[in-house]
Order: C-alpha cells, then structure tokens, then sequence
C-alpha cells in the first residue's frame, strides 16, 4: 500500500487530468504511429484499406483506450494487477486449448469481436504484477532468497505456456521484461552474477543437446540460429530473410530510395513485409535518415518514461513505468537487431508500426498506465 | 499497511539508481543499433545497392538473327524461316483441361508434346509460358487467332528456324545446325553467352559449323525487372543484338544439283573447280541426306538408316573420302621424273606386261605389255610399266614432293568439317609413322598411285587445276563474307618447266581425244570444249598369282565392296582452260567406263551453264545422254529459280 492514495490534496481531478497528461510521449506516440500508417501504405502498394486503415481505426482506439486507463487512478490499477496477471495466465491456457493455429504456431484466440494475442497481454500483466508485488513487498525482504523465488515462478510460468505455442520471441520479451522488474525493485546484485553464469551454462547447454532426443529448441529455431551465425550458407532457403532483409535495409543508403520506390519490397523480395520485417521497408525508401530519426523518436519515448519514473516518488508507479518502457524498448530493439542481421530471427513486431491490432492496443493501453502514473504522481 | 516514509525514500532512491543503470543500457543497445545502421546504410550503402539491383534486374539474351548462306549468284542455301509454336501461361488460363481440348480440335497435337506440357506447366510457376506444340503452319496460328476467345491463356509465338532449301545438294558443303548439346559445350571452348540458351542453335557439320563464328552474330540483351518469385514485371531496357554476317559461297546451286543428280545411285563424288579463281563451282557426294531433317530432329528410324546404309550418305566423300588414285597419280611420276631430268621426253622404256624389281614381278594393267613407250603413250594409254622405271629412277621422295607441289597430300583449308590430308607418302613418313624402312616396291607401288598414296577427290581437282594452268590453284568455297571479297584462289606459279607441263596437257589431252586413249568414249566433240583428262582405276583388293594365271577376275562378278574404285581427272576446254574436274566412284570398276562419262556430263553442264546440246556428245551416246538429260531434268530448277537474295 503506497502512501498516495492518501495524498490526493494535490492530485487534479476530472477532465483537468486532461492537461496533465504527459503530452510529449502521446505526441511522439502518434509520430511513430504515423510513421507506420505511411509504410502500410508504402508496402500495401497504394491500396491503403488492406492495411493502414485498419491500423488506423485501431490507432484512434487505442489512445481511446489510452486516456481512458489513464484517467483511473493508478492505484485502482495496482489493485487489479493480480486480477489482470491471473486473468492473461488463464488465456494462455486457454490458446493452449482452443487457440487457432497459424504459420504453425498457436498464438490467437477469438473474442468474438477481435482475435486477441494473450501472449502480447501478458507482457503488461507481469510488468504490473510484478511492480505490485514490490509494491507490496517491504524493502529489506527484496533480496531475501524465498521472495526472489516467488517472482521467478511468477515469471517462468507464463515463458514457459508461450515457449509452448511455441513463440520464443515473446517467451524471451517476457523473461526480460520480469527479470528488470526484480533488477529495479532493487534485487541483490549477487543474484544476477548467478543467474548470468547460469544463463551462459544454458546457452551451451541448448547447442550441446541438438540432435539428441531431449534437444532444448525446435529444429526450425536451431535452424535459425544456424541462419543467424552465418545467412550466406542458405541464401535461397533458411537465410533467404534476413539476407533480404539486410540487402534492403543497406541499399537504402543516406537519403532512401524514395516513398514507394524501394524494390525490395516493392517487388517482394522483403518477408513479412507489413509486420516483423517492417522497418526495413523504412529503412530502404527513407534511408539511414528515415531510419535514424524513428530510433530517435524511441529514445525520446524511453527518455521521458524513465524521467518520469525517477520523478515518480511511488513504488508501484515509477516501477511500472519503467517496466512498461524497458517492455516498449525490448520490442523495438529486438525487432531492429533483428532486421540488422544482429540477433535471430524471432517474432518481435516493431511496436506501433508493425500491422497488428493486439500488440498495438496493448501497448497503448500500457501508456495509457504511465500516464495514469504520471498524472496520479504524489506532488 | 502503510509503508514508514524511511522505506519509501529508501525504495525510491534504489529504483532511481538502478533505473539510471537500466536506461544506461537502454541507450547503449540504441546507440549500438545507430551505428549499425549507419555501418550498413552509410557505409557498405553501395554494395547492398548492388545486391539490390542483382535482385531486381534479370539480363535475358536477345539471340541475333543468324547469317544467311549464298550460292555465288546469290541465291539461298541456308535462310532462316519463321515458324510458330502456341504457348500456354497457367494463370491465364482457368481450366487448363478444357482450354488444351478446345485446342486440339483446332490444331493437331502429338499426344506426348501435351502431357509433357502439362508436366512442365505443374512443376512451372504459374505465369511461366509453357510451349505446347511447335512448328505450326500459318494456318493453324490463324485459326487459333480466330478463336482467341475459345482459348484463354493460349498465345501464338514467332520463332525461326534454319531451313536448307536445296535440302540433300547441299548438305555436305553446308552441313545443318542443331541445338547446342553438353557434348558441344564440352568440347568447344567458347566463352559466348548465346550458348547457354536452352535450344540455341549453332553449327554442327560443314561451313555452319566452321563459319559458325561469322554466322552466329552476337547477342542483344533485354534487361528486365522481375519480382521474388521472377515474374516480370517490366522491361528497362533492350540492346537488339547483331544479327550474323551473310556469307556467299562460291558454289554454283545450279550445278551443285546437277552434280548430285548425275552421281546418283551410286556412291561417288566429284568436285568442280573454277580455274579463274579456285572457286568450288560444285562439290558433289552421293548419296546425301537432307538436313532439315536434322534441323527438326532426326527420328531413329531415319538415323539408323542413314548409319546403315553402305553409300555412307552421312560422308561428304569429296573431301573427307581419301581413295588410292591409281593412274591419275601418274602425272605427279612423270612430272617428277622429267623435272629431276632422270628420264627424257621423247626417252621410251620397253614394257613387256611386267617389271621385275628385285625379284618381285609387278604387273601392268595390260597383260601383253604395250612394248616400246615415251612419255606422251604412256600417259594415253595408261601404260604402268614406263611409270615403275621412271619412279625408281627418280625416287620416292621427290615424287611426294611433286605430289605435294600439285595439291596432293595436303591439307586444303577450307570450311568444311574434316577436310582429309589424304598421304603423298615419303621415306621420313614411312620411318617416322610406321617405324619401317622405305622399299624400292613401295616406290613402284606409289608411282601408279597405289601403295600408300591416298588422295582425295577434292586433292585430284586441284591437281588437275594445277596441271592445267601451271599455277597454285587454292580452292575456295567463301566467295564473300558480309560482302567482302576474300582472296582469289589463283595463286603464282608453281615454277614447273611449262614445256614439260604442256607435254603432259597434251598427252592428256590424247587420253580423251585419240581413238587409243583410254577415254577416247567420253570425249567431247564440240571443238571450243574439248577436254583433256585421266583414268584412274585404284584396286581395293590384292591379285593373288594364282588369280592372274587363271585370268584376273572381272569387276562386275565381284561383290561391290571388292571391286576397284572408278577415277578420272580432267580439265577444259583444252586450249583456254576454264574448269578441272574430278570424279571418284566408289568400287564403280573402271575410271574410264565409270567415271568419265560423268566428269564429262559435269564439265559440259559448267560450260554451257545449262543442259548441253546433244551435238557436243560423239554421235554414238546420243540416245544414252537424251535419256540421261531427260532422267535428270525435273531434279535440276531452271535457269533463274526465282529465289534471290532475300
């Protein structure tokens, strides 16, 4: 129990919360956004209803949804962190179970009125739970070996129903994202020392079980892998992607090739063009400055998130803001090492420009938390 | 529970910190990405450009129109004709089943082609053409143009193909071309693009296959822009290539067909040579075979035939064929021999019927021996005994080298495939190739032109041509090449006594028009014609002594394959000589009955460049000619065939 619900003197009220709300990160929100509608129609070839409009409807939506979180007070959000935790655990059971299977992996499920991802849903969940659980936790049993367990299993569970889908992109977003969480609330330092020794001792473990029966990953992550540490071995078939890839992120060059003239992607040689592999459309027609410039517009969102968090005397708040921005970051930083030909091939779309409507409302419901952090900030 | 305000602080200050950590980390892997970017989008910009553009452009080759072959007045031998073929694009097509029936109630197609298509359209992307059938007739195109709606996805494609109009006249002097093979790729080192074209034709026999560099031109290229899975999706640009040079032979169609006439039924060849330039007027082996069957693809069935057949039609014999040339050869004896001055002009030599050169018995053709012999009888009547004495006097070596001087045992460089040397055969080459010593009988045999001597039919006309004006007569079979003259075939002189040479022209002249020369039958009376000419029969087999005590068995109770071969050699007119001509029939017996009479047919159809009256002919073969001329008329086109440079 944080002490601000019992310093509301000074927090405003009503539509005066409107005023106070972080505009900056809305304004640079929606650039990034805009920059996404103009490569969905970039990449549509012109034909803007395949799929910018239906990220834009979904866009005015989320920050819909966006102000509206943000004018609940932050402390009513604290308080369902363990109903929304519970509740996303209970859709990945139930993607388990009744999910629609897709480029095979299990990963939608149907609502009724939109197939929702719960694996994108988690990722804020366990941020808000977890900033909860510190919340609650009183600062000298951080480190205290019994409550480092409890978030570990908090965390595991979750990575472990995703890997199953499987989804290791979002498996390894979640394993990060909670394990910034313990770092922030202050988690011995001693501990992450191990867990990095252990973490390396897993990697080897990963490649020395390949081949035999109780080998760790799918051939196919194996064979990305495989693509990752050399794509000229398999330029046609396993590396095709990431080749693609880098020759339209490279041919680029300063200026770009131009709005709608990138060939890469004009003439589909570019994967998954409208989702993960995105950017690199941005990067072939707009160039090392079109490109440079979105990474800037990234920075700045991190920037002023973890300005306002440190500004943010309560626990809760400034912890799920910084969760919330180190989950906004992992998405963008490994979806672009990611296309750079710097990490493996794993589904991570790049937040607000990739199409998809899940992870978009998503992560603009959770700005819409740091906003609510932010305006309910004790004064 | 409230939490004390120490705790609150405390906590504060611990998130503040490592939140700095945190976002330390953040702005490293931000500023780590930057300057990826900036390596790959700044600084290796241009390579990945490159590897752009590689993508994207697709260079396809434009094949060049290939050269046209001309006969020396200009009319075609090899052209190009174009021909249709349907295809069909998948995608365009709806239902394919019922597209491809539609079809084959308009056109006929082989029921193979359309499953193989319809193999070659599954295993194709979609938009891919897939040739359905080939070689239509204008008439098939336009009824499909027709029912154009009928067919959806069906498209009418121009190609062209070579066609050889004179068909099996020409086939062994221009030989065909064929699709290009693994074999020729293997065997020939040619860095050309065009041959990695599936299907490009290029020469295979003949001057296509040894002018195949002049003919073939050089490829145009179309660069096109094609998406990831290689549909086109438009042309940038097109470079036409540059179509093949035509090349004009210096081979008369008119003749060359004449030729091929007359040798017909029997397996033979003769060559026409023009003695104003060493041009080729005619270079006949029979049988033939008609290359556009090549062209199109030859069946088994005619190919074993071809194979099978004991005329060897497939051998362009004229130059490839390399026979003994009996006493045509004599000429190169007697010619060494009076220019070494071993043996005088007016010097007779007393033939019994045989020489006996240490202790070996060598018979000459005529049993009872033809007595006392200069060099003028011996020629005419064919004496072999004057030639055995003036060879041992002379020698071997200065006999080949003579042979040689006159065209003889070497190799004529000519365009077409496998010109034969033949063998005017020395003492170095005996010891060198054989590893054996050279026998005086070996001279003995090699002076009536058995033994080792080989010649070819193209080598004896060019003797013949040599003979007759004293000077390096070169054949030529290119008469121009994009319409520049090539060289004259007519040489300097060959610096023999022209005195000596003209006793030579003049016995052979006496071989033809003396009533004891031995082709006194074939002559030809028109006096400005008269032709001047030698006998040649080449034995194939031994004569055993037994044998020619008994009496040596006559040619046509042989099987053909034992019987002699048929030679002659001749020139005319005699006073102003314009044409030499050489004909060689295989196992035809002999040179005087069998060949003669065709080089004469030859010769008169060059001179008057069309069927020769009958009054050129001695009365007694009137009847046979008129049947002969009647027999070959429909196989000869008239004197202007229309067909000019297209």
């Amino acid at each position: 129990m944080s002490y601000l619900e019992y310093n509301t003197k000074y927090i405003p009220s009503g539509f005066r919360k409107l005023l106070y709300l972080h505009w900056p990160i809305i304004l640079l929100l929606t650039a990034v956004a805009c920059a996404g509608f103009l490569m969905l129609y970039s990449v549509s070839g012109g034909r803007p209803e395949i799929w910018m409009e239906p990220q834009m409807k979904r866009f005015a939506l989320g920050v819909v949804l966006m102000i509206g979180v943000a004018m609940v007070p932050i402390w009513f959000w604290r308080n369902m962190a363990f109903v929304a935790f519970g509740g996303s655990l209970l859709l990945l059971l139930g993607v388990e179970f009744f999910g629609e299977v897709r480029q095979g992996a299990q990963r939608w499920i149907d609502i009724g009125f939109m197939r929702l991802q719960p694996s994108e849903l988690t990722k804020i969940t366990l941020v808000m739970f977890l900033a909860a659980y510190y919340d609650w936790l009183p600062n000298n049993k951080t480190s205290h070996p019994l409550w480092v367990a409890l978030p570990v299993i908090f965390i595991l569970t979750p990575v472990f129903l995703v890997l199953n889908q499987p989804d290791l992109g979002t498996a390894l977003l979640l394993l990060m994202g909670g394990a910034t969480m313990m770092f922030l609330a202050g988690v011995h330092w001693l501990y992450w020392a191990t867990v990095i020794g252990g973490g390396v001792g897993a990697i080897v473990a990963v490649f020395q079980s390949r081949g035999t029966p109780w080998q760790l990953l799918k051939d196919y992550q194996y064979r990305r892998i495989d693509t990752f540490i050399d794509p000229a071995n398999d330029p046609l078939g396993a590396g095709y992607h990431i080749t693609q890839a880098k020759i339209a992120l490279g041919s680029g060059g300063w200026t770009g090739r131009g709005f709608m003239q990138g060939t890469q992607s004009r003439l589909n040689f570019l994967p998954e063009k409208h989702t993960d592999f995105i950017f690199t459309t941005l990067a072939e027609e707009f160039g090392f400055i079109g490109a440079f410039t979105l990474l800037v517009l990234y920075l700045l969102i991190i920037l002023f998130c973890v300005v306002s968090a440190i500004g943010n005397k309560d626990r809760f708040a400034s912890l799920l803001t910084l969760g919330i921005a180190m989950t906004f970051f992992l998405f963008f930083a490994v979806n672009m090492a990611m296309v750079t030909g710097l990490a493996p091939v794993v589904g991570v779309p790049l937040p607000l420009v990739s199409y998809g409507g899940s992870a978009m409302l998503v992560l603009l419901v959770a700005f819409g938390l740091v906003q609510s952090a932010h305006v309910h900030r004790p004064r | 529970m409230k939490r004390p305000p120490k705790d609150i602080a405390e906590s504060a200050r611990i998130i503040s910190r490592r939140a700095l950590v945190v976002g330390g980390v953040q702005l490293g892997v931000i500023g780590a990405l930057g300057m990826r970017l900036r390596a790959m989008q700044v600084e290796q910009a241009d390579q990945y450009r490159l590897l752009a553009e590689e993508n994207r452009i697709n260079i396809r080759l434009l094949p060049p129109a290939r050269g046209l072959i001309f006969d020396r007045n200009g009319v075609p031998i090899a052209g190009n004709e174009q021909n249709y073929r349907v295809v069909m694009i998948r995608e365009d097509a709806g239902d394919i089943g019922e597209v491809l029936a539609n079809l084959t109630k308009i056109v006929e197609i082989d029921p193979d082609d359309l499953s193989r298509a319809m193999e070659e359209m599954e295993r194709r992307s979609p938009f891919v053409p897939v040739t359905i059938a080939d070689r239509l007739s204008w008439e098939d195109i336009a009824q499909i143009n027709i029912n154009t709606p009928a067919l959806p996805g069906i498209q009418a494609e121009v190609g062209t193909s070579r066609v050889y109009p004179w068909g099996a006249d020409m086939a062994h002097v221009v030989g065909y071309v064929g699709p290009v093979s693994d074999y020729d790729l293997s065997r020939i080192d040619d860095q050309d693009p065009l041959l990695q074209i599936p299907k490009f034709q290029i020469g295979k026999t003949g001057a296509e296959n040894k002018l195949e560099h002049t003919l073939r031109g050089s490829a145009g290229t179309r660069r096109i822009e094609v998406n990831a899975v290689g549909r086109v999706m438009r042309e940038l640009d097109r470079q036409d290539g540059i179509a093949g040079k035509d090349v004009q032979l210096t081979i008369d169609s008119r003749l060359q067909s004449y030729v091929q006439a007359r040798l017909e039924g029997e397996s033979a060849a003769a060559v026409v040579i023009d003695l104003e330039d060493g041009d080729l007027r005619a270079v006949g082996s029979a049988p033939s075979f008609d290359p556009n069957q090549f062209v199109r693809g030859i069946s088994v069935d005619d190919w074993v035939a071809l194979n099978e057949n004991k005329f060897r039609p497939l051998a362009a014999k004229a130059i490839q064929g390399t026979y003994p040339p009996g006493s045509t050869f004599k000429m190169v004896t007697a010619l060494a021999a009076l220019e070494a001055g071993v043996i005088g002009v007016e010097e007779t030599v007393y033939c019994p019927g045989y020489t006996d050169v240490y202790g070996i018995r060598f018979h000459c053709w005529k049993g009872g021996g033809h007595g006392n012999i200069n060099l003028h009888e011996s020629l005419k009547q064919s004496c072999d005994c004057y030639y055995y004495e003036a060879a041992q006097r002379v020698g071997i070596d200065k006999m080949a080298e003579m042979a040689r001087k006159l065209g003889l045992g070497i190799k004529h460089d000519l365009p077409m495939s496998a010109v034969a040397a033949g063998l005017a055969p020395d003492k170095a080459w005996k010891s060198s190739v054989r590893n054996e010593v050279w026998r005086i009988g070996d001279t003995v045999n090699a002076s009536i032109g058995q033994g080792y001597v080989l010649t070819s039919p193209l080598q004896l006309a060019v003797m013949a041509s040599r003979i007759a004006t004293g000077r390096t007569v070169t054949p030529r079979l290119v008469r121009t090449i994009d319409g520049i003259e090539q060289p004259s075939g007519l040489g300097e002189s060959l610096g023999l006594n022209e005195n000596m040479l003209r006793r030579v022209r003049s016995s052979m002249n006496d071989v033809m028009n003396h009533r004891r020369g031995t082709a006194y039958n074939s002559r030809i009376v028109a006096e400005e014609f008269r032709m001047a000419g030698k006998t040649g029969t080449s034995q194939v087999r031994r004569i055993t002594p037994d044998e020619r005590a008994r009496g040596v068995t006559k040619n046509e109770d042989l099987p053909w394959e034992r019987r002699d071969h048929a030679l002659f050699v001749c020139f005319a007119p005699f006073d102003k000589p314009r044409y030499a001509v050489s004909v060689v029939v295989e196992h035809g017996g002999g040179g005087s009955k069998a060949a003669a009479p065709i080089a004469r047919d030859i010769i008169l159809q060059a001179l008057y460049e069309d069927a020769p009256p009958l009054d050129a002919y001695p009365s007694n073969v009137h009847a046979e000619i008129e049947a002969l001329q009647r027999r070959i008329k429909d196989r000869i086109p008239p004197g202007s065939k229309g067909l000019t440079r297209a």
